[in-house]
């Protein structure tokens, strides 16, 4: 059996039985990228000297009372975290050459809980798409059926840990980017309450809705992870100084008196069939263990992804002006003079879909739109927040689909941004509200992974936690693995 | 449907600053246009004396305390410099 079948504290406990050491686990990741990433195409760079150095470092260190909480854990890292000395692109060709010259804040409080980077995760350029074929380098695919995006943006941080190639790794989520690839890929994934986690060192899209998350095998070592990066950051001044509990003390398993909201909008019109009676067989679990399950109603869902596409791309706009050609990444050559040299710096540098987005963004903000398109969208922000608002008066959890539809085929949208858009329909009311969401492995249609979202209150991923563990003990959907 | 123009595109390109071809500029003026008049649906909703958002959380400013750190040694800031000369980045001529 493969060492990443093992959860993280049964790893644990074989490291200090020594029947297990930290290179064998760091070996394990490398051997498997070998094996299957010509497929999968997940990693963009690896670290593997520096990884295997680590692995020995830290073996000298095993059963001492400073072991960390991650100790010895491989870990993949999406790439648009920067890591130092280790390249780090976004996977955009303007950053194709840069190798920053620190670590992001999770990063170094990974490598302070004694975890061990394995390399670089692919992702839809500045985490813009739903499918990783954003991405400049290479088309990540879905360990499921090769044919099938990964989602995105984090298509790379969700394929590489269903297919076995590591155990645990990052992804970032602004509209569902962490979520929608844990569904598509049958993997357990995080976006944490925004303010949770810090994003200093994170290549910013949409500053006002970004968050860094976990994905894993399952909730346990999610848990683990997220104890591991959350916190106030002095770098971060968006990052919340809100005490972090043990979130493991959440995964108790009761559910019994839990009050769970549907929202009729999440099973209604785009919702596919089969996702549909995957989340209704997945509420009767959560009724049998105890739980009360009522349907409410989200009024304001559908207009969160009109409202999120004027605030990502106009909040985007600003964010990516900083890509210059000037101190770091691509400069485009025969540059008559300064303007000329950033408009063709920026125009052989970006990709369309984020072109798309920086002249959508720049035309919201402009003179005589701003009120028309960016101001009202932040007041319907407003309101689909009071909508939860209002629901976690009385509920516990939000549960519903994570995605409309299973995973689809590459190069199926992609000549169409509104059908692609379509596809973050339930993830992004998430973001604009600010609130925690996971998703987890909630059945199969047609071999393809379907997904659980459960959505919690401000800063209380430990109800989150609580839920889908409960929900991923009383089933075996996360047991099942991809034949790769 | 709100239509968006070439001429409209080529405004906000350069605007972005962004060098743009008259195909291109085509191709997102129908691709731009169908967008915003997606997000046009916003409309049907009455927003009047509703605040908008400016952060999720209930979180004012946060400052650090006044105080004098180290800068980046030359190097680093050097590192990833498309092109440089005498610890400058180089750039082409600003002025004409």
């Amino acid at each position: 059996m493969a060492l990443f079948e093992h959860k993280l504290a049964d790893l644990q406990e074989l490291l200090h039985k020594k029947e297990i050491t930290v290179t064998d686990l760091v070996k394990e990741s490398y051997a498997r990228i070998s094996e299957v990433d010509s497929k999968v195409q997940a990693f963009l760079a690896l670290n593997e000297d520096r990884a295997l150095a680590q692995a020995k470092e830290l073996e000298s260190k095993l059963g001492q009372t400073d072991n960390g909480l991650l100790f010895g854990m491989p870990i993949g890292v999406k790439d648009n975290i920067v890591t130092k000395d280790l390249r780090t692109t976004a996977s955009s060709k303007i950053l194709g050459n840069f190798d920053p010259i620190y670590d992001a804040t999770v990063v170094n409080k990974l490598q302070a809980a004694d975890a061990i980077t394995i390399g670089k995760l692919n992702m839809d350029e500045f985490a813009m798409g739903s499918s990783t074929e954003n991405s400049h380098f290479q088309k990540t695919k879905n360990p499921w059926n090769l044919e099938t995006v990964p989602g995105g943006s984090s298509g790379g941080s969700a394929a590489a840990v269903a297919a076995g190639e590591v155990p645990f790794s990052l992804g970032s989520d602004t509209g569902g980017s962490i979520r929608q690839p844990a569904s598509f890929c049958g993997v357990v994934g995080l976006k944490p309450t925004y303010g949770r986690v810090s994003r200093f060192g994170l290549i910013a899209f949409a500053s006002s809705l970004d968050q860094i998350g976990p994905i894993t095998r399952n909730v346990e070592d999610n848990a683990y992870m997220l104890q591991a990066i959350a916190g106030l950051d002095p770098n971060d001044s968006t990052s919340a100084n809100v005490a972090v509990p043990d979130y493991r003390k959440a995964l108790t398993g009761d559910i019994k008196g839990l009050r769970i909201a549907v929202p009729k909008e999440y099973l209604g019109e785009g919702v596919s069939e089969e996702v549909r009676q995957s989340i209704l067989a997945a509420l009767k679990v959560l009724e049998g263990l105890g739980a009360t399950v009522d349907e409410v109603s989200l009024p304001h869902s559908k207009y969160g992804v009109a409202t999120y596409y004027l605030l990502s791309s106009s909040e985007a706009s600003a964010n990516l002006a900083r890509f210059d050609g000037i101190r770091y990444g691509y400069r485009a050559e025969n540059a008559e003079n300064l303007i000329d040299l950033y408009k063709k710096t920026r125009a052989e540098g970006f990709g369309d879909e984020v072109k798309r987005r920086i002249m959508l963004g720049t035309y919201a903000l402009s003179s005589g739109y701003y009120d028309a398109y960016y101001k009202k969208a932040q007041q319907v922000r407003t309101l689909i927040k009071q909508d939860f608002d209002q629901i976690f008066e009385q509920y516990d959890v939000v549960v519903g689909p994570t995605t409309p539809t299973p995973a689809f085929k590459i190069g199926e949208n992609i000549d169409d941004p509104l059908t692609m858009y379509a596809n973050d329909i339930l993830t992004i009311p998430v973001n604009l509200a600010g609130v925690p969401g996971i998703s987890v492995p909630a059945g199969f249609s047609k071999g393809l992974p379907l997904g659980l979202q459960i959505i919690g209150k401000h800063f209380d991923e430990s109800t989150v936690y609580r839920v889908a563990h409960a929900f991923e003990q009383a089933t075996d959907h996360h047991k099942q693995r991809p034949g790769l | 449907m709100t239509k968006i123009t070439k001429d409209e595109v080529k405004h906000v390109a350069h605007l972005a600053r962004l060098s743009i071809t008259e195909e291109e500029a085509e191709k997102f003026a129908g691709q731009l246009g169908a967008i915003i008049t997606f997000a046009e649906q916003l409309n049907e909703l009455d927003t009047t004396n509703v605040p908008p958002t400016t952060h999720v959380l209930d979180m004012k400013n946060i400052m650090r305390e006044d105080k004098s750190v180290d800068g980046l040694p030359l190097e680093d800031v050097l590192k990833n410099a498309p092109d440089h000369q005498d610890g400058q980045v180089k750039v082409p001529t600003i002025l004409e």
